[in-house]
């Protein structure tokens, strides 16, 4: 982290599907793995249940970043769930891009329920991205 | 263009005489100069009314959704896509119209066209053999009309309807077009480049909806934008909430968007709203391989997916 420098933290939305991912941040919890406290974690039924407006709508209301997570591909616990959500994903994250919003404001990943560990670099890594963009101005409503 | 109008008459008449459908939505003489307007006909002799030219630029496929009667429509080739569209999506039945089919030499932009007079009103307009008219107090102007066609026109590649029924005239050439060497040329530039640019054109957004109202694709009862409860997006002007609807605009409408430019034309405030729908219909052929409006047989891209599908795009996948 960057304190020295700055006192600012991003904060993060993240929105992780019940069955895997958020398993994997459990499973992080439990195993007393230590990760960045900047996410605030959104536990959604699917990946398929995300609305690209939730993601435009965390960005609209103050978040600096968004992490969406679900079941690896052929994990998804209503089958296709993580299928039909990437199709959108790769959409709306080209969008927003194309639109001049930064890359790497929104990003995607899948985190099975035994990636503890992985949740946790995966988090970190994101924090220290997004940290290093600095504070999200562009949709914020003010 | 006036014997396509004698051969559309032709066809209406020979539908509603032998009673093949009830109602006929095609274009009539508008009450301005450069505008032809959409008609809607139930007797034979108000055939006379139907005429075709360069200015019969809505999408009539607008006017399609929830009529129980059966159809007659006058489509040229992007209005034929947005039929092919909302059959798919159970909008309409195919047996519940006959789709009238014009090849389409483009129609003209009328924005385009009266930029050339400094704001001197047009009192009459012609067409004949790629020529434009146009003509005023104490002025006469003749235009290439190859030179003022709508973007959307000059970028298409399916001039000639891909479904239809009954067509009229013959089938014009099509075009080989660099369709998205503007989406290149958009991409090549700095984020910020971008963001200035989109946000520039979205904060002339009065929020009308008047591009959603004239979108042949956006027929849902209740719009994202109407919706309270909860509410997507707030309803201001505020560039925030104008740029999120934009966004969401264009993604609902992602695999979906047949590229008539019929929300641009209706824009009052001449917001940029292809630059956004364009990105998607571009993004969804390269990723998904996949055109609006062209096959009945190939389910929309956001309704399907492959296992193998591109995921280049997330961490560490
Ligand atoms: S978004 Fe615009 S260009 Fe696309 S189908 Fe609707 S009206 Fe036509
Ligand atoms: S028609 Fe133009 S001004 Fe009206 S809502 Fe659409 S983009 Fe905004
Ligand atoms: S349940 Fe995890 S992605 Fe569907």
């Amino acid at each position: 982290m960057k304190r020295e420098t700055n006192d600012w933290e991003p904060k993060i939305v993240a929105f992780l599907c019940n069955w895997c991912s958020y398993a994997g941040a459990d499973l992080a919890g439990v195993s007393r793995i230590q990760y960045p406290t900047n996410i605030r974690i959104i536990r959604v039924p699917c990946s398929g249940r995300i609305n690209p407006f939730f993601i435009l709508s965390s960005l609209q209301h103050g978040a600096d970043g968004v992490l969406v997570c679900g079941c690896h591909p052929g994990d998804c616990h209503y089958l296709t769930g993580n299928y039909n959500a990437r199709r959108k994903f790769a959409l709306l994250q080209s969008l927003l891009e194309y639109a001049g919003v930064e890359k790497g404001r929104v990003q995607f990943s899948w985190v099975s329920a035994a990636e503890g560990g992985r949740f946790a670099e995966l988090v970190a890594g994101v924090t220290e991205s997004i940290q290093a963009l600095g504070p999200a101005e562009k949709l914020v409503k003010r | 263009m006036s014997e396509l109008s004698g051969q559309i008459r032709e066809a209406v008449r020979k539908l509603l005489r032998q009673k093949e459908v009830d109602l006929v939505i095609g274009f009539e003489a508008g009450t301005l100069p450069l505008h032809s307007t959409p008609c809607f006909i139930r007797e034979q002799q108000e055939a006379e009314r139907l005429i075709w030219n360069s200015f019969c630029d809505n999408n009539l496929a607008k006017y399609l959704g929830k009529r129980q009667e059966k159809i007659a429509i006058i489509a040229k080739s992007c209005d034929a896509r947005a039929i092919v569209e909302l059959i798919k999506e159970k909008q309409i039945s195919r047996e519940q119209v006959v789709i009238v089919g014009v090849p389409c030499h483009g129609m003209i932009d009328r924005r385009r066209a009266e930029a050339e007079l400094e704001g001197k009103e047009i009192l009459e307009a012609e067409e004949n053999d790629g020529e434009l008219t146009l003509k005023g107090n104490g002025f006469t102007k003749v235009l290439k009309r190859s030179d003022y066609l709508c973007y959307g026109c000059e970028v298409c590649f399916h001039r000639n309807p891909v479904i239809y029924d009954i067509l009229i005239g013959d089938g014009v050439a099509e075009k080989a077009t660099d369709q998205y060497s503007d989406i290149a040329e958009f991409e090549a530039k700095s984020t910020e480049e971008r963001w200035r640019y989109i946000s520039d054109q979205v904060s002339k957004c009065i929020r009308c909806y008047a591009c959603r109202n004239a979108c042949p694709l956006c027929y849902c009862r209740e719009c994202f934008v109407d919706n309270t409860h909860p509410q997507w997006t707030g309803k201001t002007t505020d560039i925030s909430d104008t740029m999120i609807f934009h966004l969401m605009r264009a993604f609902h409408l992602a695999g979906r968007c047949v590229g008539c430019g019929a929300c641009e034309r209706a824009c009052p405030m001449k917001v940029d709203i292809r630059k956004l729908n364009r990105k998607l219909v571009s993004d969804v052929k390269v990723l998904f391989d996949y055109e609006a409006g062209i096959s009945l047989d190939r389910t929309a891209p956001l309704a399907t997916f492959k296992p193998d599908d591109p995921e280049g795009f997330m961490l560490n996948p």
